[in-house]
């Protein structure tokens, strides 16, 4: 047994609204330069739909991710190293960017330069490539909430798989929105496509990181990922993707993604696995039981030989407990709710998702019966096969046993919550008849439903001891050479360097997680006027109050 | 002024070549990257990427056995003349045009396609001229020097050869290049100037042709330790006393 840790996050998909807003914090956030206009570390797709770039989802063409060779081995699906090199003077897989789109701006100058004339001015559409006029024709979310459907449905990949039911049920349409960001897999095709080996996965949090300083350029990773989560930044010629938001998981701050959903339907936690584990359960022959077999290499952190091995494997006792707190463990392992997006492309996805109910629920309204009586939810899961079975596509390779299992353990709880919540007494039956003891069900409804944020983010800071060779503390300046640190003799850029997780998300978390004002004690901070919402006067911001200087 | 074309130049250019690479590697280490421009433009990139890629490995191949082996050593495996150039020309001539059929269709892409145009430095500009020359009088040396015999059949093996190998034992002889014929003598000095330009072009990224790629794992796992991102290693915890 080789004890690792991954950070890892669940979503909950029947609390996405599909707002955007973590996209667009997430482009602020990381995103917002030149080359990287088009890139997405977090999108969110409407499906049944295309997603992004378009069609990422055909593996039979695209050629993403793992498959297993005549031998029953796991190999790369868009063949070996050998070919790799072959082919890396032009990578006949890689995604142009009319399959992503075509980024743009608007000649807003135009609105306020255009001399009197009859018309009103109009601010045009400049590539952002080319600068030449262009004519906007797609985007990240041109299907957003089945926009356009009609005419783009037929080009998705899962909906074609079952794709001759759909056609006789369509009109009963349903929808519901995938966040995506990189999945940080445990066993990433993108780092084993990489002919640099600048893809690595850290060992201490299993974060999938691209090394700037060694990427070159070849683009196979683009091509590996089944997931198009690695882009290519256009303009400095690398590779470029989500980053799980590590200075902020360092120092146990959630992601920019799930910090600003609105939704709060994010999860992050540990997950502690078995590294010898992790070949063999990619290697599974059969596709249907890649869910399983993922789910076996997990490991249970109150299990006291796990806890032994990770002492011996260095991971430090905070992060034990930790793991044993996650509730990201608690969705997929313990409540098994959650189900990891696409485990046929064999990579051991560690995004996972709890598949939305909605749709049924939705449906059962429609008809006038009670939506929220377990019989009623339970036989509309088995009648409607569409969404169960799409479901199934994208969450277990097309198996539709576990999403099921999922949907009436989602359905129960909610018919035996309500009991519940009418003041009537619980009916012990329903959890019963999803295997679950009534405490089980309660305790999957406060996780699921009202879980704090505390609750929801379990991340075990990066310990201090190691602080020196944090990635984000790493910022060892010149200055402090010269036994810096006196902020008053060169002005405001002299001085020690303060880690920009240390100034402001430190700040930050203190501030939304204190009942009074807060401001660091311990450093002279200087505030991002930015950043001040108001609360408490930091030093220096303003003059001194009268009554304040007269006292002694 | 032989010493100076045939000994000062080519020296010079080595030392910018290789003190260059060091100099960009130590500090650009971010900006060493092929700058693929795949993603604008993939149809002419298919067929013309890897005619040129290709087609130059030939001819550095050739490059190689032309310069570096010496007549002595194929004479004792029992390679004849006339076998030795026949092999030469009809490997150089295929290697030639595909790479110069590959360069001009780069070149092409690089001008009509707006993304690829707009994303091309002044740097690149002065290296595909330099490029394209050094490649044009290659092929007017294999073509008019050995297939035409343009101005008299000359040996290369005896003279250039012997040059540049004399050239890189730090004993260089001067004469024998200032008797070649004009096109070699263009071709090399062309080649010089690209290759003191080299470190600073995009070029850079024929050293790190991945071959590591073929023996690695798959997987790279890295410590946050040894991962530092900072350019600066960690400073001693202590200071000296006294």
């Amino acid at each position: 047994m080789r004890v690792m840790a991954q950070m890892a996050m669940v979503m909950n998909l029947d609390k996405c609204i599909g707002c955007h807003t973590c996209s667009v914090t997430c482009k602020q956030a990381w995103t917002n330069r030149t080359g990287t206009e088009y890139v997405w570390f977090n999108n969110v797709e409407t499906r049944p739909g295309q997603g992004y770039p378009r069609r990422y989802e055909d593996q039979e063409e695209w050629k993403g991710g793992w498959t297993l060779n005549k031998r029953g081995r796991l190999e790369l699906k868009a063949g070996g190293r050998l070919r790799k090199l072959l082919t890396i003077f032009s990578n006949p897989k890689m995604p142009s960017i009319s399959d992503y789109y075509e980024p743009w701006t608007y000649d807003y100058a135009t609105l306020t330069d255009a001399p009197a004339q009859e018309h009103t001015p109009v601010a045009r559409p400049k590539s952002l490539l080319s600068g030449e006029d262009m004519k906007i024709e797609w985007s990240s979310n041109w299907d957003d909430d089945l926009g356009g459907s009609a005419a783009t449905e037929k080009h998705d990949p899962m909906l074609r798989k079952i794709a001759d039911k759909v056609k006789l049920e369509f009109e009963q349409t349903f929808m519901f929105y995938l966040p995506r960001i990189c999945e940080h897999c445990l066993n990433p095709s993108c780092a084993a496509s990489c002919p640099s080996g600048a893809i690595y996965k850290r060992s201490e949090d299993g974060i999938v990181l691209v090394d700037q300083d060694r990427c070159r350029g070849w683009r196979m990773c683009i091509s590996g990922c089944p997931y198009k989560k690695v882009y290519f930044n256009h303009r400095t010629g690398k590779a470029e993707k989500c980053t799980f938001c590590f200075p902020r998981v360092e120092v146990g701050l959630p992601t920019v993604c799930s910090e600003t959903c609105v939704g709060r339907l994010r999860y992050i936690g540990l997950m502690l696995y078995d590294a010898d584990k992790v070949l063999e359960a990619a290697s599974t022959p059969d596709e249907h039981d890649l869910y399983e077999a993922q789910r076996d290499v997990f490991l249970d952190p109150d299990d006291p030989d796990v806890q032994r091995e990770a002492e011996k494997a260095g991971i430090p006792r905070d992060w034990v407990q930790a793991a044993q707190r996650s509730p990201v463990y608690a969705l997929i392992n313990r409540f098994k709710i959650a189900l990891p997006l696409h485990p046929e492309y064999r990579t051991m996805p560690m995004v996972w998702y709890v598949p939305p109910l909605s749709p049924v629920v939705d449906v059962v309204k429609d008809t006038g019966e009670d939506a929220e009586d377990q019989g009623n939810l339970f036989a509309a899961i088995d009648a409607l096969r569409i969404p169960v079975e799409y479901l199934a596509e994208l969450f277990t390779a097309g198996d539709v046993a576990p999403v099921d299992g999922v949907l009436k353990k989602l359905a129960a709880m909610r018919s035996y919550m309500r009991d519940i919540n009418m003041g009537r007494d619980p009916n012990g039956a329903i959890p019963q008849a999803v295997a679950m003891s009534e405490e089980e069900m309660y305790d999957m409804y406060r996780l699921l439903a009202i879980a704090k944020y505390d609750e929801r983010y379990v991340i075990p800071p990066a310990h201090a001891e190691q602080a020196h060779a944090l990635e984000e503390l790493a910022t060892e300046c010149a200055v402090s050479e010269y036994g810096g640190g006196n902020p008053e003799i060169f002005g405001e850029g002299s001085g020690g360097v303060d880690p920009i997780a240390v100034e402001n998300f430190q700040m930050l978390k203190d501030r939304q997680t204190s009942d009074t004002i807060a401001s660091p004690s311990d450093r002279s901070a200087r505030v991002n006027l930015l950043n001040w919402d108001g609360k408490g006067t930091p030093t220096g911001m303003f003059p001194p109050r009268a009554d304040e200087t007269e006292k002694p | 002024m032989d010493v100076f074309l045939w000994v000062i130049v080519p020296y010079l250019c080595l030392a910018t070549f290789a003190v260059g690479h060091f100099w960009r590697y130590r500090y650009d280490k971010f900006g060493w990257t092929t700058r693929s421009s795949q993603l604008y433009e993939d149809r002419m990139l298919r067929i013309g990427s890897p005619l040129f890629h290709f087609g130059m490995l030939g001819v550095v191949g050739g490059h190689v056995i032309g310069l570096l082996v010496p007549e002595s050593w194929t004479d004792a495996i029992g390679v004849t003349t006339e076998m030795y150039h026949g092999a030469a020309i009809g490997g150089g001539l295929v290697a030639g045009v595909m790479t110069l059929v590959g360069l001009a269709i780069l070149i092409y892409r690089r001008r009509t396609v707006g993304p690829v145009f707009s994303a091309t430095t002044r740097m690149d500009k002065v290296m595909y001229a330099f490029l394209g020359v050094v490649i044009v009088l290659g092929m007017w040396n294999t073509i008019a020097g050995s297939v035409l015999s343009v101005g008299g059949h000359y040996d290369y093996r005896e003279g250039v050869s012997v040059w540049y190998r004399s050239f890189l034992a730090f004993q260089p002889q001067p004469d024998l290049m200032a008797d070649a014929p004009i096109g070699f003598q263009l071709h090399g000095l062309v080649a010089f100037g690209l290759f003191a330009l080299w470190p600073f072009t995009r070029l850079v990224h024929v050293f790190s042709a991945p071959v590591g790629y073929l023996t690695r794992p798959y997987i790279v796992y890295r410590s946050r330790d040894d991962a530092a991102l900072g350019s600066h290693a960690p400073r001693r915890g202590w200071d000296r006393v006294g």
